[in-house]
């Protein structure tokens, strides 16, 4: 199993490659994907890397067509993925929700860039923040995390396939330009040490009478595949535990309330956040992705200067650690949240947070500096 | 007195979900015919039922996946095609069929469509073509015969429709067919020859929808198409297919066959010898 996989060690890599060799490693054996600054070198990785080990590169007409080919993979029961940013995780969002609706394992990167629209495609943003969590139309429960430095770029690509085949859905990784082009230290840890789950399967025998495969007796329902004798129907319909279409109010209740309790009721085990410099902090940043790595100097600064600050990094954007936000905003007085977008993860913040929050907004195309932070820390200092 | 006698199960029950009965299709429709000219195939392709899967998108023809007792992807609109590709680039042991309308396949769907023939994957595509978008009441479409009348053209439509087979055939397809719902034996053994072709293979349908087509367009029922098909049909497996576009107006003979039949590499033969390479390579290398 091992053949083929990056051996363990110390490694100068890009952020891009990193997300590519973790993927290999979590068992991803199928990508699909269209060329899109500034995610391509996932691709092109890929592209070269996959077939080594026996997989399946494969590039499409479109991001469309790129997740659905990532869905019908990993319905045959091969883990799968595709990388993309902002234009084409648009394109993707119709996809995205038929794999939420049909309970289907995969992980899509998305590597920010300046938006809306075409924006700047070469440099950084954080404004896909919210469509990561509400991009597809109506309700399911996004699993999203933000990585800050290549070594994350690696452990949550790992950590999002495992996400995404114990919960059986999608599952996001919210990169930027800055960390997936960014070279950085990497330390690949022994293969077996690493942590991978692997979808639960049918335990019945196929060709039982009134087989179930979304059986509401699971949480998480096991996943008949593609050619094991189920004769499954998979539809994006609204659907009943037999999987075919059915529009009751009772069934349409238990349908969306089940995608969405599946992540709600185990949240605090996908939370992760990271605590610096909180323990008597008055001043919290929270802060994510590249932004964070302003964060910590901006911390340090101010505490050279006599202020108490701290950050909390969330590390899971979705679901939101919403409990985490509101403990730390109970000793904080002010909660500052710095983004690269007009304003989106304040806006959970602030539904939870019992102090003062202000907003820190930063256009795309470039990282606030420590210094940009810094002058709100001391303003909000006063 | 003649004796009541009540059918209790019918041959084809064991790949029928007759739990889903009854359908959503009006009367006069033809995707029921297709239906069943595609489980006539999987009986006599020698293939185990469980080694075949139906791909569809949406629309009254992709409803047909959800009737047939064997594994099936119902997907979004214009988009069985890719997802197709990813399950048989992983699991080519598969026979898998996706079977959808013109509205779905050929329109919203139509790059994947052009992109899957390019590449030649090896998939069977049945393109069910009724010349109307049926389920969502009766808008015209890329295939709608020019001048139809249509729910979003009241004036008649003004934009030309697809050739269909000319189409397939310029884009390579090693198996190009076209045939009507009056023709189920010939519809049948198109459908079992493309699913022993290794690459792309496609069949155009061509079916009746009484209610979203045929009212307004002079063929109030489903038998009166069918009658038309069996009037001015022409077999001709050699035909020049930059003449076999339809009107359905003047009477026009429409050509209907086995067009292209023909070997050539699939997508996944050319996809396992690049990875055989790229594995000896890996393991000379390192």
């Amino acid at each position: 199993m091992t053949e083929g996989l990056i051996p363990p060690g110390k490694y100068f890599m890009q952020g891009n490659v990193a997300c590519v060799e973790a993927a290999l490693i979590a068992g991803c054996r199928f990508f699909a994907g269209y060329p899109i600054t500034p995610s391509s070198e996932i691709l092109q990785w890929m592209s070269y890397r996959l077939p080594q080990v026996g997989g399946h590169f494969i590039q499409m007409e479109d991001e469309i067509a790129s997740i659905m080919a990532v869905l019908g993979a990993s319905n045959a029961g091969v883990k799968s993925m595709t990388a993309t940013s902002g234009p084409g995780f648009s394109l993707m969002q119709e996809g995205i929700g038929f794999g939420m609706m049909t309970e289907t394992p995969c992980v899509i990167v998305n590597v920010q860039r300046g938006g809306p629209s075409t924006g700047i495609p070469t440099l950084v943003g954080q404004g896909d923040v919210m469509q990561a969590r509400w991009g597809s139309h109506g309700d399911y429960e996004a699993i999203v995390y933000a990585p800050n430095n290549v070594q994350e770029m690696f452990d949550l690509t790992i950590k999002a396939f495992n996400a995404s085949e114990e919960y059986r859905q999608p599952v996001v990784l919210l990169a930027d330009q800055v960390i997936s082009h960014m070279y950085g230290s990497l330390t690949v840890p022994p293969h077996d040490e690493i942590k991978i789950v692997n979808r639960k399967l049918p335990c019945v025998p196929p060709n039982i009478p009134d087989f179930k495969p979304f059986d509401a007796k699971y949480e998480v329902p096991p996943m008949a595949l593609a050619g094991m004798g189920y004769r499954v129907h998979v539809t994006g319909l609204t659907h009943d535990e037999r999987g075919y279409p059915y529009y009751t109010h009772e069934v349409s209740t238990w349908c969306v309330k089940h995608l969405v309790s599946k992540v709600r009721n185990n949240a605090k085990k996908i939370w992760e956040v990271e605590h610096f410099m909180l323990e008597d902090a008055d001043i919290v940043l929270i802060s994510y992705g590249i932004t964070s790595r302003s964060s910590y100097q901006a911390v340090k600064i101010a505490r050279s200067e006599g202020i108490k600050a701290g950050m909390l990094r969330l590390i899971t954007l979705w679901p939101f650690p919403d409990e985490i936000v509101k403990k730390v905003s109970e000793q904080a007085k002010v909660i500052v949240v710095p983004e690269i977008n007009m304003g989106q993860i304040i806006h959970p913040v602030r539904e939870v947070a019992e102090c003062l929050v202000v907003g820190l907004s930063w256009a795309p195309g470039a990282v606030p500096t420590p210094d940009v932070i810094l002058d709100t820390i001391r303003y909000v200092s006063r | 007195m003649p004796k009541e006698v009540l059918a209790t199960k019918h041959p084809d029950d064991e790949l029928i979900r007759t739990d889903r009965m009854p359908h959503i299709w009006c009367p006069g429709c033809g995707i029921g015919i297709v239906m069943k000219c595609y489980i006539k195939a999987i009986k006599k392709s020698g293939i185990p039922p469980e080694r075949h899967v139906v791909v569809s998108g949406i629309g009254c023809s992709s409803r047909l996946s959800g009737y047939v007792n064997i594994d099936s992807y119902h997907t979004t609109h214009g988009r069985a095609i890719p997802f197709a590709i990813g399950m048989n680039l992983v699991k080519p042991e598969l026979e898998i069929t996706v079977i959808a309308g013109d509205g779905d396949l050929v329109t919203i769907g139509g790059n994947h469509f052009m992109h899957a023939i390019r590449r030649n994957h090896d998939i069977n595509v049945i393109l069910i073509n009724n010349f109307i978008y049926g389920m969502t009441g009766g808008q015209y479409g890329a295939t709608t015969p020019l001048g139809s009348k249509a729910s979003s053209a009241p004036y008649g439509t003004i934009d030309n429709p697809l050739n269909i087979p000319l189409l397939v055939a310029s884009l390579g397809a090693p198996f190009v067919a076209r045939w009507t719902t009056f023709h189920v034996h010939q519809l049948t053994d198109a459908i079992l020859k493309a699913m022993k072709i290794n690459g792309f293979a496609f069949i155009e349908v061509l079916s009746p929808c009484p209610t979203q087509y045929g009212e307004d367009n002079n063929f109030p029922t489903g038998l009166d198409m069918m009658k038309y098909f069996k009037k001015t049909c022409v077999v001709n497996h050699e035909a020049d297919l930059r003449t076999v576009d339809i009107d359905l107006k003047s009477g026009k003979p429409i050509v209907v066959g086995n067009f292209v039949h023909k070997e050539k590499p699939s997508y996944n033969d050319m996809e396992r010898k690049l990875i055989e390479d790229a594995m000896r390579e890996r393991k000379l290398h390192g």
